[in-house]
């Protein structure tokens, strides 16, 4: 009863929230209309929505573990559903998939596939056996069925290794929305962002990201519909691009055809051919080459006169130079390889991979990401805050479902952005560029160049930055500027939503399950909390410490992480609650195993050339997940069997009636 | 208070309905990705069927077999009366 009365209102109160949020658009829609410049409309996005979710994380503050820890476990399943799809879908999600998928086609749906159908893996093997158990972290959940710190301490580290890459990268998306929409260097918009996150999750912990992270599901998802529905209405007629993209697909399909045949960009291509292999000459050179370039460009600068209008491009060319041979190699093997793309004709969008190889690597890349997904802590902690086991099953279909609205609108995008690409802009003149080409093409996010001097643009003479497809949609689709501004709203809510649920994720992984757990248990509740909240803000300044540095390497960790989670958690996890027969040695055994053949391939395959049959290191679990299996079932059938306990507290959580066997539920 | 013989025919219920979902999930995953290029000599609604079943398709039957696993799991749950207290 009081359950119910709790969910109703909550149903209420975020009715009239996304009813505010429209009439915030609406208002300020009016007001662009009526001249108030874009800086303001910026402002008002960023700074109004932090507004809400501080003001939900206040209202949210809490000193109280349970609430803390796992929101007081009132969470009705529907909000639950909402607030993992927010935790779940990152910056990357929001603003480069759609990228992705135009630049990919078919080979692109591995991450539309393997990000939701994960979901059913984690509802049908660990999430409603998880929320039985009922504790607080999935450390937790590995002591209690392995029994031993060193289990747990297993748990930890590869819990914070996980995360904390992940973490840095949400901060990073934060900063670059930031410093794009308020127009301040990255580098301190980084600390802005952080702003952002600390002000949902540092007073209420779990309660208050659970509740913010429902306000920023809504602002996300309005945000990336709007556009989409707008251009898709511009091109087929039909306002929902989801239904209307079949033949939008079809017309891609006959383009690209005859792009493959069409001279001129066959001329083209012949251009991109010869410059990588430029390039290609430039790199074997180095480092003299390197001296060379910079020589030249000195030279040159010193030639001209102080007031020649080419002085200022040199100059620039100069900083952005590459500052060491090292770098020029990094650099120039990254022009290398796209200009060979670009130098190969179009592949069909639709058609899936052709070869063995192709379909073997797009199936691996599928699983590992599916696996991933099921194994990612922050993503696994929040089926312990639903009220009941079955609020807990019916929560994690929630989430599909709120996700799923966005992963099936991210394939139209692409399909709409590339077939506006084909339709409005090859075969185009360039004195008739569109306008968004300009504006984004001075952001550095569309490049086109008349390669082959012919004054008409060729498809093979464009080059856009996966980000722009999500970016650049509104003004392709001629929308005001107040829906741009409410994009970088809604690629900033799932970049904070993200890094919240991290950030709780690592402090909790510290806090309780390292220190409270393994260091000094005889603390008290609050402490606990208090320590935690001391810890959150550590943790925070240093991902934003680290994040000002842009490393290129964050954002290729952040795909490892799948299948480091894959290699490590999720076969502890399951083999945990379906094998009654597995112990710890065999667990031990299969997470350590597991988590060294798949960074072992990682490291390999990133800095030493190691390549097994094509597989990417992102898709290093394809080894790691049998790798920990394999061994942990091996190991755990010649080691003795768990006590009687154990196999007692397995039999337990397969129930939902009655008690968790073996340990006392505590506070 | 059930009798042990009780408890496995439910956990032999639970485990069967969880292999025809994962069965299943695979079938619409990977099985539909190994015949994608089979699929997409289909039109359906303008779609090539292959991309089709990468980009929604596949993604409609998870959340399908989700609603349908909750459904009958909540069954299993009542018809042995081990539904939460």
């Amino acid at each position: 009863m009081e359950r119910e009365s709790f969910a109703s209102r909550l149903r209420k109160v975020y009715a009239i929230y996304t009813g505010g949020l429209l009439l915030f658009l609406i208002v300020l829609g009016i007001a662009e209309q009526l001249g108030l410049p874009a800086t303001y409309i910026g402002y008002a996005f960023v700074f109004g929505t932090i507004l809400v979710y501080a003001t939900i994380g206040i209202i949210s503050r809490t000193g109280q573990a349970a609430e803390y820890y796992v929101a007081g476990r009132r969470v009705p399943s529907v909000f639950n559903g909402m607030a993992t799809a927010a935790d779940w879908m990152s910056a990357a999600s929001f603003i480069s998939m759609a990228g992705a998928l135009y630049h990919q086609g078919y080979n692109g749906l591995a991450f539309i596939m393997g990000w939701t159908g994960g979901y059913v893996l984690l509802a049908v093997l660990i999430a409603p056996y998880l929320r039985k158990f009922g504790q607080y972290t999935i450390p937790d959940f590995l002591e209690a069925r392995y029994g031993g710190k060193l289990v747990r301490l297993v748990g930890v580290i590869a819990a914070i290794i996980v995360s904390f890459a992940y973490l840095i990268a949400q901060v990073t998306g934060a900063g670059i929305i930031m410093s794009r929409i308020i127009g301040i260097p990255f580098e301190a918009a980084v600390f802005f962002g952080l702003l952002g996150i600390l002000v949902c999750s540092f007073l209420g912990g779990m309660k208050a990201v659970t509740w913010t992270q429902v306000a920023q599901y809504i602002v996300l998802i309005i945000a990336y519909m709007i556009p989409v529905f707008a251009i898709s209405y511009k091109q087929t007629g039909i306002p929902f691009p989801q239904l209307a993209y079949g033949q939008v697909l079809q017309s891609i399909e006959t383009k690209l055809a005859s792009i493959k045949e069409d001279p001129k960009e066959q001329e083209v291509r012949q251009i991109w051919k010869r410059k990588a292999e430029e390039i290609d000459q430039k790199i074997k050179a180095l480092p003299a080459s390197w001296e060379e370039g910079k020589r030249a460009l000195e030279e040159k600068l010193n030639t001209l006169p102080a007031d020649d209008p080419e002085r200022a491009k040199i100059e620039k060319a100069l900083k952005e130079y590459p500052k060491s041979p090292e770098e020029a190699k990094a650099k120039w093997s990254e022009d290398k390889k796209r200009a060979e793309d670009m130098s190969k004709p179009p592949k069909s969008y639709v058609a899936p991979p052709a070869d063995v190889k192709g379909m073997v690597n797009f199936l691996a890349l599928t699983f590992c990401l599916m696996v991933g997904t099921a194994g990612l802590p922050h993503v696994l902690m929040r089926f312990y805050t639903t009220p009941t086991i079955r609020e807990a099953r019916t929560s994690a279909g929630w989430a599909l479902f709120f996700i799923l609205l966005l992963y099936i609108t991210a394939p139209s995008y692409a399909a709409l952005s590339r077939n506006e690409v084909l339709t409005n802009l090859v075969g185009k003149a360039f004195s008739e560029l569109p306008a968004w080409v300009a504006k984004w093409g001075s952001a550095g996010l569309i490049k086109i160049q008349d390669l082959n001097g012919d004054g008409v643009i060729q498809f093979s003479e464009i080059i856009i930055h996966p980000d722009a497809v999500v970016l650049a949609t509104p003004e392709i689709a001629g929308l005001p500027y107040v829906i741009s501004a409410f994009i970088a709203a809604g690629g900033f809510a799932a970049a904070l939503s993200t890094a919240d649920g991290l950030l709780i994720t690592m402090s909790n992984a510290i806090s309780h399950d390292l220190y409270y757990k393994i260091i000094n248990p005889n603390i008290s509740p609050s402490t606990r909390v208090k320590i935690g909240k001391a810890l959150l803000l550590v943790i925070a300044l240093i991902a934003a410490y680290i994040a000002s540095f842009r490393l290129g390497i964050i954002v290729d960790i952040v795909a490892w992480a799948f299948s480091i989670a894959a290699s490590s958690f999720f076969p502890a996890l399951v083999l945990g609650i379906w094998d009654k027969r597995m112990n710890k040695q065999g667990a031990i055994a299969g997470m350590v195993v597991g988590l060294v053949v798949a960074l072992t391939y990682i490291i390999g395959n990133r800095f030493y050339g190691l390549e097994i049959y094509g597989i990417k290191a992102i898709a290093a679990g394809i080894f790691g997940i049998p790798a920990n299996f394999v061994v942990a079932l091996v190991v755990s059938r010649i080691t003795p069997p768990p006590n009687k306990e154990t196999q007692e507290f397995v039999d337990s959580l397969k129930y939902p009636k009655g008690e968790v066997a073996h340990i006392k539920a505590e506070d | 208070m059930l009798t042990k013989e009780q408890l496995s025919r439910y956990w032999g219920k639970v485990r069967n309905l969880t292999i025809i979902v994962l069965v299943l999930w695979a079938l619409a995953s990977y099985g539909a990705a190994i015949i994608a290029g089979f699929l997409n000599k289909i039109t359906v609604i303008g779609f090539p069927l292959g991309y089709y079943m990468g980009a929604q398709g596949s993604l409609i039957t998870f959340i399908v077999l989700l609603i349908v696993y909750n459904k009958k799991m909540d069954a299993i749950d009542d018809e042995f009366g081990v539904k939460e207290d």
